[in-house]
């Protein structure tokens, strides 16, 4: 165990997938010599040539159609969006096309990938640096969809997304990147797609939430133990498929839900489990569902004042939940 | 090439076209026999379409000798990879693809291998084909074929990567993207543009401002080159030098621009008097590829009407056999609509 920031076990994850498998192969914008514009990729173009670290084009429609092409063959590319904010030219490929590659071929092709897209605000980005995007991509079958919180799952849950024969679409939230530090084992492992983890437990209040937001809402479930309130946090980690089961086993047990997101509220992750709160575990709920996401803005505002007002934190978590514990 | 020309080039030639090509009688023979027999089948799907059986038929009439063409190229290589798209029945006809499968496909009955019964037009991937024909999506095939072929590349292969789409899939930024990204990486990758000057209604004049589609190769950094896409045996010939410029240890990709004709409204849905003259559909007629073909034969005597009339019935039979047997094969079941759409 080693304590490493989020990038680096993003890094090493790939580093291992990329020794471990010839198959895999990395691509995308300055992922070459510069490393990527984060890091992700530093020192791999020296470590495993320039025929399987691929400097392509600034041209994300033909990164993920390249990188599909490259599945159809066999390959394991790992492709990466430089920022959120324009995965949408590749958004075709990606929600048009390789979606519907098993279902179209009736099982017989599948798309194994990887898109990385870090995302999110918090880094004085402004409208086109910080946009949330998982609304766009969860509701989407065919893909899975995978937003880690820390740097464990983030390596575990990426290697799992190489290995696993379908495109998977994995998002990084930019902040999490060197703010978020843990122990993250120095070999191999890997975390099952699809399962939420409990991060704390508790008995009054179940917190549901991922990315960045997960910190924050740790910070408010500590904040609420001075007042008497037990607040279990989950983290979704994986947003397709949802993990249900372990959504509903926890509400079910605590009879309030408190769902965190900072993409907008209207249609994201929070509305759907909402949803499947609401339809299953009905005679439970000992208050309505409550959700603190978001506003139905673009994106984050530039101003630092414009993003405080835009971003949930520790405060407005810990307010939502004493309003909720006292319902 | 003669994009306007009455006659066949390759009918002009002392030794005849195809023999310097390889391609002996009997081939090419079998081959017009094929294209009468796509000919018959595009005809029978429109009928069927119009009596409410099959939902969509996108006409190949006028672009045969492009798309069955490059397919015996693809076919006799034997190491060829295809990208078709909705116009590229011929193409798959030629692959091997049986008439049958091909009825169902249109249809939507079950037991296709392509996609079974989730998709119209026979797109998806079957196991028994070197093809991937994903979507309708105009362009979206391109940059896919780039990938694949850069794939072969990397694991040391020889394949070389068709992709076709028409004039109007040009504009498409992917197009662009597509062609860039293979000309950096010399990519063993053919571009086959079949260009019948519409898309849909609009004209190549709306849609460029060039005359030759071709030209644009220059810009990739590889070569364009303009075909007669009405006379197979130059459609056959670009190919195969294509082909060979794909695995030159110098070579890369290559652009075809091949000149087409529609003959046929868009797709059944379409009605083409709105945009289209009587006058501009007699000019098209005159460059039918199967007639060119018919010329071609009959005129070296290697085709008879005899022998013709005797295609034409063959095809006739076989289409109707498998229009019966479509007919009375059962719809896929229900369950098939929920399942594999994750890879285990
Ligand atoms: C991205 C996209 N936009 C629009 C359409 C609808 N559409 C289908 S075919 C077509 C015209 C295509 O013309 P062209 O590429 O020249 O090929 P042709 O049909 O003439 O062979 C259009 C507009 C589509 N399928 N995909």
């Amino acid at each position: 165990m080693t304590v490493k920031s989020t990038i680096e076990a993003i890094r090493e994850a790939m580093r291992e997938e990329l020794a471990a498998d010839p198959r895999v192969m990395v691509l995308g914008e300055d992922v070459g010599t510069r490393g990527g514009v984060f890091l992700a990729t530093q020192n791999f173009i020296e470590e495993f040539g320039e025929h399987r670290i691929i400097d392509t084009p600034l041209a994300e429609c033909s990164i993920a159609g390249v990188t599909l092409g490259l599945s159809f063959k066999g390959l394991r590319p790992i492709a990466e969006i430089q920022f959120s904010d324009f995965w949408w030219y590749a958004a075709n490929q990606l929600v048009g096309e390789a979606s519907r590659v098993h279902y179209g071929t009736n099982g017989y092709l599948s798309a194994p990938f990887v898109v990385r897209i870090p995302y999110g605000g918090g880094v004085r980005g402004g409208l086109f640096h910080s946009q949330y995007i998982e609304s766009y991509l969860y509701n989407t079958p065919g893909l899975k969809v995978i937003a880690p919180s820390n740097p464990y799952d983030a390596k575990g849950l990426l290697k799992s997304a190489i290995r696993d024969d379908n495109p998977v679409i994995f998002l990084e939230h930019k902040k999490t990147y060197r703010a978020v530090r843990g122990e993250v084992p120095d070999t191999s492992y890997t975390i099952p797609i699809g399962k939420a983890e409990v991060k704390r437990p508790g008995e009054d209040i179940t917190l549901i939430s991922y990315g960045l937001a997960i910190h924050y809402g740790m910070e408010a479930a500590m904040l609420l133990e001075d007042e008497d309130v037990s607040v279990e946090v989950l983290d979704l980690r994986t947003l397709r498929p949802l993990d249900n089961e372990t959504i509903l086993e926890s509400v079910k047990r605590t009879g309030k839900a408190l769902i965190v997101h900072e993409a907008s509220i209207t249609g994201g992750v929070g509305a759907e489990v909402s949803a499947i709160i609401a339809e299953e575990a009905f005679e439970y709920l000992d208050a309505p569902v409550s959700r603190l996401c978001g506003p139905d803005l673009p994106a984050m505002a530039f101003a630092p004042t414009l993003e405080d007002g835009f971003m949930v934190n520790t405060q407005k978590i810990s307010d939502a939940l004493l309003k909720l514990a006292a319902y | 090439m003669s994009p306007n020309g009455e006659k066949s080039p390759s009918s002009t030639k002392a030794m005849p076209a195809h023999r310097s090509l390889g391609l002996t009688d009997d081939q090419l023979l079998g081959f017009y026999a094929q294209m009468v027999l796509v000919r018959v089948m595009d005809d029978r799907l429109i009928a069927l379409n119009r009596q409410g059986k099959v939902p969509l038929v996108a006409s190949c009439q006028g672009s045969e000798a492009a798309s069955m063409g490059l397919a015996l190229a693809a076919k006799t290589d034997g190491s060829c990879f295809l990208f078709p798209y909705y116009r590229d029945m011929p193409l798959k006809l030629v692959m091997g693809v049986s008439p049958m499968e091909t009825m169902i496909g249109h249809i939507g009955k079950d037991g296709n291998t392509f996609n079974g019964g989730r998709q119209f037009l026979l797109q998806g991937a079957s196991p028994n084909f070197p093809m991937i024909h994903l979507s309708n999506v105009v362009g979206s095939n391109l940059s896919q074929a780039v990938g694949y072929a850069m794939g072969c590349k990397i694991l040391g292969e020889d394949t070389v990567v068709f992709a076709s789409f028409g004039d109007g899939g040009s504009s498409q930024g992917e197009c662009h993207e597509a062609m860039n990204f293979a000309g950096i990486h010399k990519l063993p990758v053919v571009f086959c543009c079949y260009n019948n000057r519409l898309a849909i209604s609009v004209p190549q004049e709306k849609q460029m401002a060039i005359e030759d589609l071709a030209d644009r190769a220059a810009g990739y950094g590889f070569p364009g080159v303009v075909v007669d896409g009405t006379d197979s045996l130059e459609v056959f010939r670009a190919a195969k030098e294509a082909i060979n410029r794909a695995r030159d240890s110098s070579g890369g990709p290559t652009f075809l621009e091949l000149k087409v004709e529609r003959l046929k409204p868009h797709t059944s849905d379409d009605d083409d008097t709105r945009y289209r003259t009587p006058e501009d559909m007699e000019d098209s007629l005159r460059r039918d590829p199967l007639m060119r073909l018919n010329v071609y034969l009959m005129g070296l005597g290697i085709l008879t009407p005899n022998l013709d009339e005797q295609f034409r019935q063959e095809a006739r039979a076989e289409v109707n056999r498998v229009t019966d047997a479509a007919e009375n094969a059962p719809w896929p079941d229900v369950s098939n609509l929920h399942g594999r759409l994750y890879a285990p």
